[in-house]
């Protein structure tokens, strides 16, 4: 009797101590996440503008967005875009940097340290830098594309380059992949490689059966991840369409996004487009759903795999 | 003729037509794989290279298309510094960045504490909100937040609705913390436990010295967090330019100066010089924490 009273007085105090230790999420998760969420689902049914007290209008902000407002359907085709084409090319570009690295023998730390130096530049700096380089007029880039007598595109004045653009900077900022795939490529059992050379396998075959089967949870862990970073992308396209429209801030929030010609628009700008700009709180509340959607379905996939992807359970 | 005793035995004496194939193939791999990489790093490093040469042109050399300055116009960083608000803005950025870790630590670190290292009901349910938490963009719950930092707390125009936040746990801090903090065997809580510490005393006295590689790990990302962030200060500080930070003034030196992308440039450089000192002061402590965001729980 007694010990039971003990023994529960026990499981209390441990349930109190784990919930003082996770009270500061707790209230954050809550005040945050849960509280805003609700609300967005919520606001996403009303018509409010901010002004005027927020009225249900019922599905109409959903069609509207769906079938009326214009940069749904480019924004959603961009975004494909990027996951299909930059995502691919920057996990190919960042396993190939790994291996190269995994290769180098000689400077091996002044290379890693030069490859992996472009992914801490600051996003809005790093596409200023590009922005620059990469201008028609008198970028360093078609400045020498056209001594070599290459004829050189218009980049981010040309709604065909402006996403090619905007994956030559996602490639140069790869170091991240690069760092990720190094470890992989490390782990790799040596005598694996040796059995493998002992038959003759060539250096594709030990690649294809040796190497890739054993770091494919981590490709896996990069193109999940990859997708979901596109899907989010946001400050680089934004300001990159800015700069090179040359419509800048003051603190004025009135620019046409995704210059040119919606090119560069992405699911997160037109959040800020409905919501900042056009002061139509509800429809900015359902891209933000939809945007809640896929980015919770890529990450439970996320989760749901074994092996090298982030484990959740125990 | 005598050989070095340590090399491996393909190097030594190439008297069989074989061994003298293999070291010559050996040496065009290194030279194939080296050449490779010199590509490579210029393709990395030659984007700073340019950005830097055009920071130093003179106003009129900025609007040509020339690659290297004829002038080497140092003053061109005086300029940016003598901008009216710029100091403000490093000031700003300093702050939110700076205050910004240290709440970001306080409070993330007992939750991965507890996520690590505690056995409770709904442990895996917690960790997995963790990281949808951490997975989601700022723009999904944007409208709710501004209406409440903006509308019923009159925040606008200040960095708190993007400090404040942070005091109550990061999620992704709380994820790479609670990562490495699972690499802390379990034996060493246990001992300071028999010793009749307490569950605080353990935290702070036992696991956190151990603990100081991911806490700096997670310190650095978050401070990079701040330093970048755009879509923040866009939206409750763009109305007050007092309350810019760099990441969010920058594209205003393209505005203020139109086409001189020298001006442009020299700022783009200071936003990318502290960013890539801090690394080099903190290079080990940031791969690894790269590394642990990929790495199995």
């Amino acid at each position: 009797m007694a010990a039971a009273h003990t023994l529960k007085a026990k499981h209390r105090r441990s349930a109190l101590r784990t919930l003082a230790f996770l009270s500061p999420w707790l209230t954050g998760f809550a005040v945050f996440f849960a509280y805003p969420m609700i609300s967005t689902v919520y606001f996403s049914f009303m018509h409010y503008d901010g002004f005027r007290p927020p009225a249900w209008s019922g599905t109409r902000n959903w069609t509207y967005v769906f079938a009326h407002y214009p940069f749904f359907w480019p924004a959603l085709r961009n975004t494909l875009w990027l996951v299909v084409i930059m995502v691919t090319l920057r996990v190919l570009f960042g396993l190939g940097i790994g291996l190269l690295i995994t290769k180098i023998k000689t400077g091996t730390g002044i290379f890693r340290t030069l490859f992996y130096l472009p992914y801490l530049a600051p996003p809005v700096a790093a596409t200023m830098a590009f922005a620059f380089l990469l201008n028609p007029g008198t970028g360093p880039v078609n400045s020498i594309l056209e001594r070599a007598g290459v004829p050189a595109p218009g980049w981010f004045d040309d709604p065909d380059w402006s996403k090619p653009a905007l994956t030559l900077m996602f490639l140069w900022g790869v170091g991240d992949l690069m760092v990720v795939f190094m470890a992989a490529l490390l782990d790799v059992p040596k005598e694996q490689y040796e059995a493998a050379e002992l038959d003759g396998a060539s250096a594709w075959q030990r690649f294809r059966y040796v190497t890739l089967p054993a770091i494919s949870p981590i490709i896996m862990f990069a193109v999940v991840t990859g997708v979901i970073a596109a899907m989010q992308c946001y400050t680089q396209p934004l300001v990159a369409g800015k700069v090179a429209s040359g419509v800048i801030q003051g603190a004025g929030t009135m620019f046409e996004p995704g210059y040119p010609e919606h090119s560069t628009l992405t699911l997160p700008q037109l959040v800020y487009n409905l919501g900042f700009q056009r002061f139509d709180y509800g429809s900015a509340c359902v891209v933000a759903l939809v945007l809640f959607a896929l980015s919770m379905a890529f990450t439970a996939l996320l989760m749901r795999r074994r092996g090298g992807l982030i484990q959740a359970g125990d | 003729m005598t050989q070095v005793l340590d090399r491996p035995a393909e190097l030594t004496a190439p008297s069989s037509p074989a061994e003298r194939t293999a070291r010559r193939r050996a040496l065009l791999e290194w030279i194939a794989v080296h050449s490779l990489g010199v590509a490579a790093a210029l393709f990395f490093t030659l984007p700073f290279v340019f950005v830097f040469l055009t920071s130093l042109m003179s106003d009129s050399q900025a609007l040509s298309r020339d690659l290297i300055p004829h002038t080497w116009e140092w003053g061109n960083y005086r300029k940016v510094f003598d901008t009216p608000g710029f100091l403000t803005w490093w000031r700003n950025t300093l702050l939110y960045a700076g205050l910004g870790t240290v709440l970001t630590v306080v409070s993330s670190v007992p939750v991965a504490y507890a996520l690590a290292k505690f056995r409770f009901r709904g442990r895996s349910l917690t960790l997995m909100l963790v990281i949808s938490m951490m997975m989601l963009p700022p723009q999904v719950v944007v409208i709710p937040m501004y209406l409440f930092w903006a509308r019923q707390l009159d925040l606008s125009g200040t960095l708190w609705p993007l400090i404040v936040p942070l005091a109550f746990g990061d999620a992704f801090s709380i994820f790479l913390l609670r990562q490495f903090l699972m690499t802390i065997p379990d034996e060493y809580v246990d001992a300071a436990k028999v010793d009749g510490c307490g569950d605080l005393r353990t935290l702070l006295k036992v696991v956190l010295p151990m603990a100081r590689p991911g806490i700096a790990a997670v310190a650095l990302f978050q401070f990079f967090a701040a330093w970048n962030d755009y879509f923040g200060p866009q939206i409750y500080a763009s109305e007050n330019t007092d309350a810019w930070t760099l990441s969010y003034a920058l594209e205003s030196f393209k505005g203020a100066h139109h086409t001189d992308w020298n001006l442009t440039m020299a700022a783009t450089v200071l936003v990318m010089a502290p960013v890539i000192l801090v690394f080099f002061f903190a290079q080990k402590a940031f791969v690894e924490g790269v590394t642990l965001t990929g790495v199995k729980g």
